[in-house]
C-alpha cells in the first residue's frame, strides 16, 4: 500500500513492471495451457459426441447440446443408474470419513499437545507418518490387511469374530444391520425408484463392507495431517486457554467443550472444508481396488468420469460427470461455510485464520494431492 | 478426561518446584493412562508398516496364511529379487526420479519467482494475476484429469515425459506459500541490495531467496512428496509401459497378472521400496515438518 504513495519514477526500485511480468510468465503460461485452456476444451467436449478419434477440436466431433448431462441426470438408463450409485457411494464415504477423521485428528492433537506427555515427538511422528506415504503403497498395504485371511481378520479371529471378506463384500452395512433386526427382503415402501434411477432401498444401503475398508484407509492416512493443523491451532491459542481455564476453574471436559473447541473454530472450518473437498475426489484407491468392485459399491463419480472416458470412450459423458462433480464440490463447500459461518467475525479470528493459511495449504497437498485441493487455503 | 494434568499444573503455580515431583496418586494414574492409551494408538498406526515389511520377506503361502507373524518362518528375499527380474522396477524408479527431480526443481524455482513478483515487485496487473492464481487453486485436481488428457492429446504430447512433467511443474499453492513468506521479509533488505547496485533478479536470487529458506524447505518437501506419490496424472498422461512411474507400475502389480492369486509379498515389497525415499525425506526434515504447525504463528 505504501508503495502507491511513492513517486512514479522510483529512483531506487527502478521500473519493475517488465520484471513482474517476466517472473510470473512461466507460471501464467503453464497454468494457462494446462489448466485454463483444458477446462475450456473439456467444456466443449462435454457438449459434444467426441469419441476419442481425431482431435477433440476441429475433427469430427459434433455439438450435441446438453445430451451428455441429460444422460446421467434425467434420462432413465444405465448411465444415470451408475451415476446415482456412484453419488450414493461417495455420499456415504464423505458422511463417514469427514466426521471421523476430524474427530480423530482433534483427539490426537489435544493429546500430543499436553506438556506432561513424554516422547511427544515420537507420538506425533507415529501419527503423522501414514500421511507421507503414497496412495498406491498404502492401498497395497490395506488390500493385504483387509484380505480374506488378512491381518484384520486374524485379529478378529482372536476375539472369536469371523471377519468378512472385506474387499469382496458388496453388502451395505445398514442392510446388514437391518437383516439382524429381521428385515431380510425389501420392504414394499422402499422398493420404489428414488432419485437418479436408484431404488430407495439401495439409497439407504449404507457404505458397503468394501467401502468401510476404504473409509478406514482414508482416516488412517489423513488424520495425521489434520492433527498437525489442529496442533497449530492449539498452539496459537495455548496461552489463552490456560488463562481462561484458570479464571473459570473449569474441569478438563468442560474446558475442552466450552473453551478449547470454540477457540479452535477457524481451524475446525479449515479441516472440515479440506476434508469435504478431498473426500469427494477419491480416485486412486478406487482405481487400485478394482474400479468400483465389488458390484459397483465403491464406484465414485471421480472414477466414473475416468472410466466413462478412458474405458467406454464416452468422452462427453466423462467430461460432463467431471463438471457435475465440480459443481457438487463447490455447492457443498459454500453450503458448509454458510452453515458454519463465523457469526462474530471477530478480528482476532480473522488474523488467526490468515496464520492458518500456510498450514492449510500444506495440508491440502498432502491430503488431496495436486494443487487443486488448495481451495481451502485461499480463505 | 485425559486432560486432567495440564489444568492441575496450571492451578498450582505457587507450589515450589521441588515438591512438584510428588504427584497425587490420582494425577499419576491419569498420566500413566494417557501414555498407555497413546502407545496403543501409536502401535495401531505403526503396525501396518511393520506387517508390510515382515510379510514382504515371507513366501507367498506364509504371507497368506500367517499374516500376523512378524518374524517370517522362512525368511526369503524372493519377492525383492522378482521385483528386479520379473518386473522393470529399475525403469519405473528411473522415471519416478526423473519426474520428481524436474517437478520439484521447477515448482520451487518457478513458484519462488512468481511468489516474489506477486509480493515484492510493483507492477500493474499484479492484483489481477494473483486473483487468477487464487481462482486456479480452487479447481479440484480430480476435475482436471479429463481436461489434462484432452490438451495433451490435442498438443500431441500424450505419452511423453514432457506431458508427464510440464503440466504439474507449476503449482498455485507453491506460489501462494512463497508469496506469503516473502511478504514477511523487511523491505529494507531489498533496498540495501538495490543501493549496492544489484538488479531485480540479483536482489531476488542472492539476497531475498536465501532468506526464504524455511519456506523453500516447505515447498521442497511438498513438491517432492507430491510428485513422487502422484498417481492420477500419470494414469491420464501416458499409456506406454516404458513410461510407467513407480506409482502406476506398482498399480499394475495389483491389478495385472501379479495381482492374481495370493502374491502379496511382491506387492508389499514394492510398496516398501517406493516408500523409502519419502520416508527418508520425512526423517531428514522431521523437525521442520512438525514445527510447521508451531511455526505457523511466526509466519
Amino acid at each position: 500500500m505504501t508503495s502507491l504513495a511513492r513517486p512514479r519514477s522510483r529512483g531506487l526500485r527502478g521500473n519493475e513492471g517488465p520484471f513482474g511480468w517476466l517472473f510470473t510468465l512461466p507460471a501464467i503460461l503453464i497454468l494457462g495451457t494446462f489448466l485454463v485452456i483444458p477446462i475450456l476444451l473439456a467444456v466443449w467436449v462435454s457438449f459434444s459426441n467426441w469419441n476419442g478419434l481425431g482431435p477433440p477440436v476441429g475433427g469430427q466431433a459434433e455439438f450435441v447440446g446438453a445430451a451428455n448431462y441429460a444422460e446421467v441426470l434425467t434420462q432413465p438408463g444405465l448411465a444415470r443408474r451408475d451415476f446415482g450409485i456412484a453419488i450414493r457411494n461417495n455420499l456415504y464415504y464423505v458422511l463417514f470419513v469427514v466426521p471421523i477423521q476430524t474427530a480423530v485428528a482433534l483427539f490426537l492433537a489435544v493429546q500430543v499437545n499436553q506438556k506432561v506427555l513424554k516422547a511427544r515427538g515420537f507420538f506425533r511422528t507415529a501419527f503423522y507418518f501414514p500421511s507421507v506415504t503414497s496412495s498406491v503403497a498404502i492401498t497395497v498395504v490395506f488390500l493385504y490387511l483387509f484380505g480374506a485371511s488378512g491381518v484384520v481378520n486374524g485379529v478378529l479371529n482372536w476375539l472369536r469374530v469371523r471377519g468378512p471378506n472385506w474387499f469382496a463384500d458388496p453388502r451395505g452395512v445398514f442392510h446388514i444391520v437391518l437383516s439382524w433386526l429381521g428385515v431380510d427382503s425389501v420392504p414394499s415402501f422402499l422398493a420404489g425408484e428414488g432419485p437418479l434411477g436408484v431404488t430407495w432401498w439401495e439409497w439407504i444401503a449404507g457404505p458397503s463392507v468394501a467401502m468401510t475398508a476404504l473409509i478406514a484407509l482414508a482416516v488412517f492416512t489423513t488424520s495425521g495431517t489434520f492433527m498437525l493443523l489442529f496442533l497449530a491451532g492449539l498452539q496459537a491459542i495455548g496461552q489463552d486457554i490456560e488463562e481462561a481455564a484458570l479464571v473459570d476453574g473449569a474441569g478438563p471436559v468442560r474446558k475442552f467443550f466450552s473453551i478449547t473447541l470454540p477457540m479452535l473454530k477457524p481451524t475446525l472450518f479449515t479441516v472440515l472444508t479440506l476434508g469435504l473437498i478431498a473426500t469427494w475426489q477419491v480416485f486412486d484407491q478406487i482405481y487400485l481396488t478394482g474400479g468400483g468392485a465389488p458390484a459397483k459399491t465403491t464406484l465414485t463419480p471421480a472414477f466414473l468420469a475416468y472410466s466413462a472416458s478412458f474405458e467406454s470412450l464416452k468422452w462427453g459423458r466423462g467430461a460432463a460427470i467431471s463438471f457435475i462433480l465440480f459443481g457438487i464440490i463447490v455447492v457443498l463447500t459454500i453450503f458448509q461455510r454458510w452453515l458454519l459461518r463465523d457469526r462474530e467475525g471477530s478480528r482476532r479470528n480473522r488474523r488467526r485464520r490468515a496464520r492458518m493459511a500456510q498450514v492449510g495449504a500444506m495440508a491440502a497437498i498432502t491430503t488431496g494431492g495436486g494443487h487443486g485441493t488448495g481451495g481451502g487455503a485461499g480463505e | 478426561m485425559t486432560t486432567v494434568s495440564p489444568v492441575r499444573e496450571a492451578e498450582a503455580p505457587a507450589v515450589p518446584a521441588r515438591q512438584k515431583r510428588r504427584l497425587p496418586p490420582k494425577v499419576l494414574i491419569g498420566r500413566i493412562g494417557i501414555h498407555v492409551m497413546l502407545l496403543a494408538l501409536a502401535v495401531i498406526y505403526i503396525f501396518p508398516f511393520v506387517v508390510s515389511v515382515a510379510s514382504s520377506l515371507k513366501t507367498n503361502a506364509e504371507a497368506t496364511q500367517q499374516p500376523l507373524r512378524l518374524i517370517p518362518e522362512t525368511l526369503t528375499f524372493a519377492a525383492y529379487e522378482r521385483l528386479f527380474t520379473d518386473v522393470p522396477l529399475m525403469k519405473w524408479t528411473f522415471n519416478s526420479a526423473l519426474v520428481t527431480i524436474c517437478v520439484t526443481l521447477g515448482r520451487v524455482f518457478l513458484g519462488s519467482l512468481a511468489g516474489y513478483a506477486l509480493s515484492r515487485l510493483q507492477w500493474r496487473g499484479r492484483a489481477f494475476i494473483f486473483a487468477g492464481i487464487i481462482a486456479v487453486m480452487a479447481v479440484p485436481s480430480v476435475v482436471l484429469l479429463i481436461p489434462r488428457f484432452l490438451i495433451l492429446y490435442q498438443l500431441g504430447i500424450y505419452d511423453s515425459y514432457i506431458g508427464m512433467i510440464v503440466p504439474i511443474i507449476v503449482d498455485a499453492t507453491t506460489i501462494f506459500i512463497m508469496k506469503n513468506f516473502f511478504e514477511s521479509i523487511p523491505e529494507s533488505v531489498e533496498e540495501a541490495a538495490r543501493i549496492d547496485g544489484a538488479g531485480v533478479f540479483r536482489t531476488f536470487w542472492s539476497v531475498v531467496l536465501p532468506m526464504a529458506r524455511p519456506a523453500l524447505i516447505t515447498v521442497f518437501i511438498l513438491s517432492f512428496q507430491g510428485s513422487w506419490n502422484e498417481f492420477a496424472h500419470f494414469i491420464v498422461s501416458r499409456q506406454d509401459p516404458d513410461l510407467h512411474t513407480l506409482t502406476t507400475g506398482v498399480a499394475t502389480l495389483v491389478s495385472g497378472q501379479l495381482g492374481s492369486g495370493n502374491q502379496y509379498p511382491i506387492q508389499l515389497a514394492a510398496a516398501v521400496l517406493m516408500t523409502i525415499p519419502v520416508a527418508i525425506l520425512f526423517f531428514i526434515f522431521q523437525r521442520h515438518i512438525m514445527s510447521t504447525a508451531e511455526g505457523a504463528e511466526k509466519g
